[in-house]
């Protein structure tokens, strides 16, 4: 099933042009970028875990390409996403947030019903993908040793 | 709601896979026509350099900076060389993108950095650079406090400058020599392999004395390289200073009474010689603190003032610096 969170993601996926555009667009209007990556996409997963830092004072998108294609070289079965976060004043959110990956294979949700008393039902999403150990998602094994999350690079 | 795959391509399967492809892939209607010209076309120069902006950032220049014709000279050179290039490129000539990254050597407050913007434009004009803005940056911007912190320093204000031109300024600080300890080598080899893989979207400018430049260059041979124009910005002359002093002035919209000016070249000659001189940056210090001594003179005054007692610089505001007793400082 595929995914489709955050801007842009009943599109098809956008090429890297596109994501480039993108990002000089969240530039131009004075967002910093950040790059995250995931492996339990659940809706309400909503905090991801953090590429390096976000970038801050860029003038070009050739910077958070390169953290963007760092990151999806270190987790090449992740879902990756870049966040732009409007910091200014009565707006402080992130204004544009688009997947840049999507693991190759995306098993998709199911849903539970649950029956408690007086025949009341609960609902719940259960990801398929959650049910192997974080980092052995998506087909991917975990490597011999924990993957980067972009703290420190050289 | 199993494993699906509703056939559209995904960025991993489809975009990641075959990205150098992808680049190229979406605008495929542009490709053919305009790249290459027949060979007997002709190419009307002057259109090329007039669409790029090439005689509006030289002349600017000209108008604007007073002096260093040995540096004019040079981005003339260069603009012309970027010129004929693009011209070469149209026709399918391959050349190879010139290295750009530059060596600024001189005296402080010789106009270093104010020439290093007008490069970023130039090249941004012609191309090379996306945006040409200018990133400085000195040591302590680039050279971390502990081990693992120069990388990502360096690398962020790398980031910072991507498309533009990066102005590493009194760039042989980076190089502590007889220090094993010291980061600053580690910064420069991250700046050295920036220089390499970003060739094509960032320009550096190394700035320094000239002397500390050249040892610098001979302790990191990589660098000296990498680096194919040297610059040497020459000293101001006393004329030009004086020149460059009645400018900063009118932009203020100030203006020097003629006793002022006998005195103000006066100063100039002796400031010159004195120690701590920084060319244009002393300049401007010297007409702050004579503008703060005419403020004080007009209050002290007191009684009605005009326009023109308020826009003229007098002799007794210059005169009153240190310079003529002898001290460094006014």
């Amino acid at each position: 099933m595929r995914i489709t969170q955050g801007t842009f993601s009943f599109l098809p996926d956008l090429t890297d042009d596109e994501i480039t555009a993108q990002i000089a667009y969240a530039l131009e209007h004075g967002w910093p970028c950040s790059v995250e990556f995931t492996d339990d996409p659940h809706p309400r997963n909503t905090y991801w875990e953090m590429w390096g830092l976000p970038l801050f004072d860029l003038a070009d998108p050739a910077a958070v390409m390169d953290e963007v294609r760092a990151c999806r070289d270190e987790h090449p079965e992740h879902y990756v996403r870049v966040n732009a976060y409007d910091a200014s004043l009565g707006r402080q959110t992130v204004a544009l947030s688009f997947l840049v990956q999507r693991p190759s294979e995306e098993p998709g949700f199911r849903l539970d019903r649950q029956e408690g008393v007086d025949r009341r039902i609960n609902y719940s999403i259960h990801s398929y993908a959650t049910e192997r150990p974080a980092g052995s998602r998506y087909g991917a094994p975990a490597g011999p040793s924990a993957r980067s999350n972009g703290n420190g690079r050289h | 709601m199993a494993a699906t795959d509703n056939g559209r391509v995904s960025f991993a399967t489809g975009g990641r896979a075959s990205r150098p492809a992808v680049a190229s892939a979406p605008e495929p209607e542009e490709e053919p026509a305009d790249t290459t010209l027949a060979p007997d076309a002709v190419v009307d120069l002057d259109a090329v350099r007039s669409d790029a902006g090439v005689d509006d950032v030289l002349d600017g220049l000209d108008r604007e900076l007073v002096g260093l014709a040995p540096v004019k000279e040079r981005l003339r050179e260069l603009a012309a060389l970027l010129v004929v290039d693009r011209i070469r490129e149209r026709f399918g000539v391959s050349t190879d993108r010139p290295t750009l990254h530059m060596c600024f050597t001189g005296n402080p407050g010789t106009g270093k950095t104010t020439v290093a913007q007008r490069i970023g434009d130039l090249l941004k004009g012609l191309g090379y650079l996306r945006r040409g803005h200018l990133v400085t940056a000195t040591r302590d911007d680039l050279v971390g406090q502990y081990v693992g912190h120069t990388a990502p320093k360096t690398k962020e204000i790398v980031g910072k400058a991507r498309g533009g031109v990066l102005f590493v300024d009194e760039a042989y600080y980076l190089h502590r020599p007889g220090n094993e300890r010291d980061y600053g080598g580690e910064a420069i080899e991250i700046l050295l392999q920036a220089m390499e893989e970003n060739r094509d979207d960032l320009v550096v400018v190394l700035a320094g004395y000239s002397d500390r430049m050249a040892t610098f260059f001979e302790a990191n041979p990589g660098m000296q390289s990498r680096i194919a124009h040297h610059v040497d910005f020459p000293d101001f002359s006393a004329d030009e200073l004086v020149t460059i002093a009645e400018g900063m002035v009118a932009e203020q919209g100030l203006g020097f009474s003629a006793e002022a000016h006998t005195a103000l070249r006066e100063y100039l000659a002796l400031r010159r010689e004195q120690e701590w001189f920084a060319g244009a940056r002393s300049v401007r210090n010297a007409l702050d603190r004579a503008r703060m001594r005419q403020a004080r003179r007009l209050s002290e005054g007191g009684g009605s003032l005009g326009l023109a007692d308020i826009t003229t610089l007098e002799a007794a505001d210059l005169r009153a610096s240190r310079v003529f007793a002898g001290g460094h400082r006014s």
